[in-house]
């Protein structure tokens, strides 16, 4: 790892992307997927983050000290409100669906395409406190198919029309954000757009893969791979949200390794199960064994996908791993697990101990800085 | 057609920079990008667009030796034409029904040039749907011949990228056509090569024709097989798929013509200019037909030389 924290006064680099000093007020749509709380918490570390909003419709998974949890759907009259109300200058959205074993295809489309027009509109009006906007997306963007280039680089579309549902879903989004950032020029808007994500904690269909004793492969196919570890994820919206970073980045490890290579760093062996031809009708026979491969993922068993993540990198982001560490990390977790079965405590969200907690005058509460061990305003990671 | 839904090389970026330009990142200063390039991990065995050094080195110290020394008895010429630090295009006539010409132009460089440097091979995106060669020919260096793929390779990593711009039309040829180079395509690859500012070396080879001579194309059974092409040649379809790997031992010759400077011809700019794409193709292909016909006159034997 090569995360060399810079210093204060350190003149930036060719390219770099300046510092945004003036976000204090964060809005992170999402709260209860893993991004959302995983991003909540991290922000949590930054004194000079005043309020941090969070919604979503269900409540948050993990244990989290001053972010504020409003229970909303994705309404945008009452999410202006709350964007009002607050002063929010940042919005964070980490809630697009990028599984489709995650939601129904149904929800998927509804939280995906209705959700991110309703946040979008729920940002602009004109007085609105909204300078910055930050959407997580993914590199299903680009899709999967046989004629596509190695390396996709940000400024190429979507070669062919999409394929699946979800990949729809995903592309029609992306176009109401770039819409939306034509047409509020006063605003900047980032779009990072997330390989395939691994990692001990967050579960993705690449992760559920892996646990199997074997990896599924296409029969006659070793496809090109790209990962990026789901803290680097995390640092990224961080380091976007620190910065002016506008613009659509790739978001991806350097390395892309072959799938046959990843199941080596694994510990495991590669199985080719798929058939070449009517693989469709063979994973609906592995869904009845209980094992589902997403179709947006069946494409990429086959041809893969690379990533050009140089534009990210060259605004002065460090990734914390390569494709082939994050293969690694997730090897020794995956080894680890069944020693540590059980050890994992659940959280569960309840209402009134929040709010005693963060607003009855009787609770003794300090500030991060003055906590032991906590650097005042410690740099965002990955810089 | 899949042409048409390609992305240009050059698209412009979607969202617009409207707020104070100074402060903003520049997009893509060149020199930067390239050092951004991910470094090499030196415990992987696969580079980044799946080529294996081992596999590739075992094949190479088997079956492409026998054929390059022995079979073939290959020789080469102007070799010091090849650049030996920056990109290179070699663009070369191409025929046979599955033709060894890629793998002696790589074993050409990797055997005489001062700087022994990998050849990537552009190959069609048929190959990356073949179940089996999907596997195997991004690991002995061929990559699926996309303007961007060309582009990074010539430009970022500063390689060598073999290209065939008679493409399927030239492995079609039949025997009676030989040494005749088909049309060159659109000029693409010029265009890719001025984009890179890389240098554009013309490459002759004879002797493939002769080692697999295609004497008829069976249309209706390409389309069973679902093969790109189904030629009948002395051992194919008789020895079945062997039968692509028999070849006659031609004698081989490669010749590497001087090399085309294209940043001197006004490099990335200038690839916009069509005409001047047009012209410089068809002036490679005059060249590189020209040497064709000098080789093969000064030839006594199409087997020994």
């Amino acid at each position: 790892m090569s995360v060399t924290p810079r210093q204060a006064g350190e003149e930036r680099r060719e390219g770099e992307a300046p510092r945004d000093e003036r976000t204090r007020r964060v809005l992170v749509t999402g709260l209860s997927t893993y991004w959302g709380s995983r991003l909540a918490l991290a922000l949590e570390s930054f004194e000079r983050i005043e309020a941090i909003i969070g919604v979503d419709s269900n409540a948050p998974n993990i244990e989290l000290e001053r972010t504020e949890f409003v229970k909303v759907t994705n309404q945008h009259s009452l999410l202006e409100r709350i964007v009002r109300a607050a002063e929010i200058d940042t919005v964070i959205d980490t809630r697009l669906v990028v599984n489709s074993l995650m939601a129904s295809p149904r929800d998927a489309h509804e939280n995906n395409v209705i959700g991110t027009m309703n946040i979008l509109a729920a940002c602009t009006g004109a007085d609105s406190p909204v300078r910055k906007f930050i959407f997580k997306s993914s590199t299903h963007y680009y899709g999967s198919e046989q004629d596509d280039p190695a390396f996709f680089t940000e400024h190429m579309r979507r070669p062919h029309p999409p394929r699946t549902g979800l990949e729809r879903d995903i592309v029609d989004a992306e176009e109401s954000v770039s819409e939306f950032a034509e047409r509020h020029p006063h605003l900047a808007v980032t779009v990072l757009r997330c390989a395939n994500v691994l990692g001990p904690d967050v579960d993705t269909a690449f992760t559920r893969m892996f646990r199997l004793p074997m990896v599924p492969m296409v029969l006659g196919f070793d496809p090109r791979l790209q990962f990026v570890h789901e803290d680097d994820v995390v640092h990224a919206l961080e380091h976007a949200a620190f910065h002016d970073t506008r613009g659509i980045y790739n978001v991806a490890a350097d390395g892309v390794l072959s799938l046959s290579e990843i199941a080596g760093l694994l510990g495991k062996w590669p199985l080719p199960v798929l058939p070449p031809w009517g693989t469709g009708l063979a994973t609906g026979s592995l869904r009845r064994l209980g094992f589902r491969i997403p179709d947006e993922v069946l494409n990429q068993l086959r041809f893969g996908r690379g990533v050009d993540n140089r534009l990210l990198k060259a605004t002065g982001f460090h990734y914390g791993y390569t494709t082939r560490e994050t293969a690694l990390k997730l090897g020794e977790h995956l080894r680890l697990a069944p020693v540590m079965r059980g050890a994992e405590q659940t959280y569960t969200y309840e209402r009134e101990v929040e709010e005693f907690l963060r607003w009855s005058p009787h609770v003794r509460r300090e500030r991060p800085s003055e906590r032991e061990g906590a650097a005042a305003d410690r740099e965002p990671l990955g810089i | 057609m899949a042409e048409e839904h390609r992305t240009p090389l050059a698209a412009p970026i979607e969202i617009p920079d409207e707020v104070d330009e100074a402060a903003l990142p520049d997009r893509r200063p060149a020199e930067r990008m390239r050092d951004l390039l991910p470094a090499i991990e030196p415990e992987r065995r696969l580079d980044d667009w799946g080529r294996s050094e081992r596999i590739e080195g075992l094949m190479d110290r088997t079956l492409v030796e026998f054929f390059y020394r022995y079979w073939f008895r290959a020789e080469v010429e102007g070799i010091e034409n090849v650049p030996s630090e920056s990109g290179g295009l070699l663009v070369s006539n191409h025929a046979g029904a599955l033709p060894p010409d890629a793998a002696m132009i790589a074993k050409a460089i990797r055997e005489e040039h001062p700087n022994p440097r990998p050849v990537y091979l552009t190959v069609e995106h048929f190959f990356k749907g073949y179940p089996g060669f999907s596997m195997l020919i991004p690991k002995v260096g061929g990559v699926p011949a996309h303007p961007a793929n060309v582009h990074r390779l010539l430009y970022d990593e500063r390689q060598l990228v073999l290209v065939f711009p008679e493409g399927r039309k030239g492995t079609e040829k039949l025997y009676r056509d030989r040494y005749r180079l088909r049309r060159f395509g659109r000029g693409g690859f010029v265009e890719a090569a001025m984009r890179a500012e890389a240098a554009l070396v013309p490459t002759c080879v004879i002797g493939a024709e002769e080692a697999m001579p295609v004497f008829t194309q069976v249309d209706i059974l390409r389309r069973l097989t679902g093969l790109l092409y189904f030629p009948i040649t002395p051992t194919f379809p008789w020895l079945g798929p062997f039968g692509m790997l028999a070849y006659l031992p031609a004698k081989f010759r490669i010749r590497f013509l001087e090399p085309i400077d294209t940043a001197e011809l006004g490099g990335a700019e200038a690839a916009e200019d069509k005409a001047l794409v047009q012209t410089l193709a068809q002036e490679i292909r005059a060249r590189i037909q020209e040497n064709l016909y000098e080789m093969l006159s000064a030839r006594k034997s199409a087997w020994l030389g």
